[in-house]
């Protein structure tokens, strides 16, 4: 045996280590997905009648589409109607302020190292906290609606805002973009709105934690994000789930708009459970990201660090429809075990002048498939359009699997796409290298992976990027080659 | 220090190091030299801890302990450094902080508290001094993109900041021109104490014209075929590596 696949034997791998979960008294919808059940939700959140007849029809689209199977990954069939679509903590009367909310919630959100009350939080991040279908609480709201600044639970914005909502809900996914997104429009729970009005710069981290707790509920969240002329905002999401033996479905779309001169920067660091070593249980994570670069000179930026999850299908995109409009798109997908991650992104230049830069690093160990897929389309009158591509794959061990499939359509000749893409291998010699400096495997690895992805960590806000880090490490660890 | 006593080791069934003595006390320099494949740097990588590398026989003590029963990391923790002879690139890992993680390991081995970064600074600015090296090169990924001289000092810079007991440089000196040759000899000299010992392995007598040995040795076909004083590095660079081999291999016909 080779030593690489001895380490891989010898070195099993670290649990995750948020796999607990809290028994709360719930208000849960029956089991099962019908219209009665989409009437169900819209009633339990006092939706206005629009908003249900949106749900509605787009559960209508739904039934007529098909499962997608073009992605690179394979797992049993989900029998989406042993779902429960909804499933709220109870707490009797609707929160009005954070001292209101349930000591309960707020110690699962501490147990998982966030702090949700304001004076003791760190100064410069805002945070939504969503737990399974609804958010629990939403920091710092006074001091950002003093500068006009909406950022609140989805539910809420459909009370407070329902104007912005409904102008703005489905113009970046429409209902029949594809399956999971049509699912969503049916079922969505809640999510965070995030509205940051012309000409304002948001002076935080606005940040949304997605935590799945209750048993066989799909999570269904819908963040949208609309920031107007010269507005800019960096937004953060991050994400847990139990430890539980069956797999559990997350379907999300988050759509960003951007306006004239307007910046948006979306950075996930993804940790769902991903199933343990065996393969057993995880979640899996079927999202569709989409942002719109509306007007000229804007600029939409996702960033990514994807270690979680079972099965991950996700593609966040940019639509570049405003002149000399920006999207850039920076990723580090790690696959370990048997984690299956098909991820990437699409960039549409539809502008003139418009840029977009894709950086993927996907890192693939145990017995896990790594893909990356994605999408450069140049339209016809998106003169000048720039598109640079660096697809980078690292393999640990000989089991594993990485794949790039990029796509690449031009339609306009004045177009420059420049594609570039490497895979490598840790070597034994860059190991040995740091062994004989004293530097244990395990660290060694973590060193090397994390500077093989530091193109990426860079664009993160500096408390993600630390954080960032050690996930990559803990969903590493043991799988050394 | 270091007693090597009958090594023999191969690679994949190939055996390159057929019976090695060598005894290294502290305050000593030792210089080894031999022809091309000799197997000079199967050596260092030996007693480095290599895993591709077989030990099929005889033993290492170092510091009274079984070297060859420790792990690579745990060698150089006890003080073995290895100079390489063509050093690896860690892209997107700054020298600065693969030093520093190293160092930390280290210590904390010894039982020695994490150095701050300020203390850790302070070191670097001072080692830094000791061979020249440009802080710039120190902010850059690891080796990548290093000239062959740059990678060299930085390996003594390495060195300097570790502060082994045992240093085995491998041909640290070629690709290094006349002033870096001086500089980083110079290095190598000031971090000489009466507590630690040095192996250089090269193949020119230049080197040692800066860094003194002690002893100089001849490995030949994985063995140690002569051992002399440094007047043995002046005559093989007279006369070349003939009159041994053929002395050698007349024995082994015979
Ligand atoms: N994987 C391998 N399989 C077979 N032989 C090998 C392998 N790796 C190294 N060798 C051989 O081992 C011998 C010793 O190599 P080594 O690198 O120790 O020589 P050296 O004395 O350091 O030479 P140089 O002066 O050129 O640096 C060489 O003949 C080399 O070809
Ligand atoms: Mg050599």
């Amino acid at each position: 045996m080779s030593k690489d696949n001895q380490i891989l034997e010898e070195l099993t791998s670290k649990e995750y280590e948020h796999g607990w979960s809290v028994n709360f008294e719930a208000d849960e919808a029956p089991i099962g997905l019908n219209e009665e059940i989409i009437r169900w939700i819209s009633a339990k959140k006092e939706e206005p009648e629009w908003l249900l007849e949106w749900r509605l029809k787009a559960f209508k689209t739904w039934q007529s589409m098909t499962e997608p199977t073009w992605a690179n990954v394979t797992y049993p069939k989900i029998d989406l109607q042993s779902l429960r679509y909804y499933s709220a903590p109870k707490q009797n009367n609707k929160p009005k302020s954070l001292d209101e909310v349930d000591p309960e919630l707020l110690q699962i959100y501490e147990r998982l190292g966030i702090n949700l009350n304001e004076q003791k939080k760190l100064q410069g991040i805002a945070v939504d906290a969503v737990l399974d279908s609804v958010s629990v609480a939403t920091t710092f709201k006074g001091t950002l609606s003093k500068l006009g600044i909406v950022f609140c639970s989805f539910s809420e914005a459909v009370k407070e805002h329902p104007e912005l909502v409904k102008k703005y809900l489905g113009s970046v996914v429409p209902m029949t973009d594809n399956y999971y997104a049509a699912l969503n429009s049916a079922v969505f729970s809640d999510g965070s709105f995030c509205y940051i009005p012309k000409g304002v710069r948001c002076p935080m981290e606005l940040s949304t934690y997605f935590r799945i707790n209750a048993a066989n509920t799909g999570q269904f969240e819908r963040t949208l994000i609309v920031a107007e002329d010269e507005a800019y905002v960096s937004y953060l999401e991050g994400c847990t789930a139990p430890q539980r033996d069956e797999n559990q479905l997350h379907a999300a779309v988050v759509e960003i708009y951007a306006a004239k001169n307007a910046e948006v920067k979306y950075s996930t660091v993804q940790n769902w459970f991903p199933g343990d070593k065996n393969g057993k249980g995880g979640i899996y994570n079927f999202v569709t990201k989409r942002g719109i670069c509306a007007g000229d000179h804007s600029k939409i930026s996702w960033t990514q660090v994807e270690t979680g999850s079972a099965v991950t299908w996700k593609y966040p995109s940019c639509i570049l429809k405003g002149d000399h409009s920006i999207g850039e798109f920076y990723s580090v997908a790690v696959t370990n075990n048997y984690q299956q991650a098909d991820t990437g992104t699409k960039m549409i230049h539809i502008g003139k002048n418009t840029k977009s830069r894709i950086v993927s690093k996907g890192i693939s160990a145990g017995k896990s498939q790594n893909s990356y897929r994605g999408q450069v389309q140049v339209m016809k009158r998106a003169d000048n359009a720039r598109n640079f591509s660096q697809c980078d794959s690292l393999l640990m061990g000989d089991r594993c699997g990485a794949h790039t499939f990029p796509y690449i359509d031009i339609n306009n000749s004045s177009a420059k796409v420049e594609h570039e893409a490497t895979t490598s291998k840790i070597g034994e010699d860059q190991l040995f290298y740091c062994n004989q400096r004293g530097i244990s495997t395990e660290d060694a690895v973590a060193l090397i992976v994390n500077g093989y992805a530091k193109e990426v960590l860079n664009q993160l806000p500096m408390e993600f990027a630390v954080e960032a880090q050690k996930l990559l490490a803990l969903t590493l660890e043991g799988s050394v080659g | 220090m270091l007693t090597i006593k009958n090594l023999h080791a191969s690679i994949e069934g190939t055996p390159i190091l057929r019976g090695i003595n060598l005894e290294v006390k502290a305050g000593e320099v030792h210089a080894i030299m031999g022809p091309n494949g000799s197997g000079k740097s199967t050596l260092a990588s030996v007693l480095a801890g290599r895993e591709e590398y077989e030990v099929t026989e005889g033993e290492v003590t170092f510091k009274g302990k079984d070297l060859l029963d420790l792990a690579p990391e745990d060698r150089a923790r006890e003080g073995v450094f290895l100079a390489f002879q063509y050093p690896v690139e860690i892209p997107g890992v700054s020298s600065t902080n693969f030093l520093r993680t190293a160092i930390n390991q280290v210590r904390e081995y010894r039982g020695l508290e994490a150095l701050d970064a300020v203390k850790f600074l302070t070191m670097m600015k001072e080692k830094m001094k000791l061979v020249e090296i440009d802080q710039k090169l120190l902010s850059r990924s690891l080796n990548e993109g290093f000239s062959g001289g740059e990678k060299k000092r930085n390996e003594i810079f390495q060195m300097a900041m570790l502060e082994p007991t045992l240093s085995i440089l491998d041909e640290t000196d070629s690709g290094l021109d006349i002033d870096a040759l001086r500089i980083v000899s110079n290095g190598v000299n000031q971090l000489k104490s009466k507590d630690n010992a040095t192996i250089v392995v090269t193949h020119y007598q230049r080197l040692l014209d800066y860094i003194v040995p002690d002893y100089v040795h001849v490995l030949y076909k994985g063995r140690i075929v002569k051992s002399g004083t440094k007047e043995l590095a002046l005559e093989l660079e007279e006369k070349g590596y003939d009159w041994i081999k053929e002395a050698i291999d007349s024995e082994a016909t015979v």
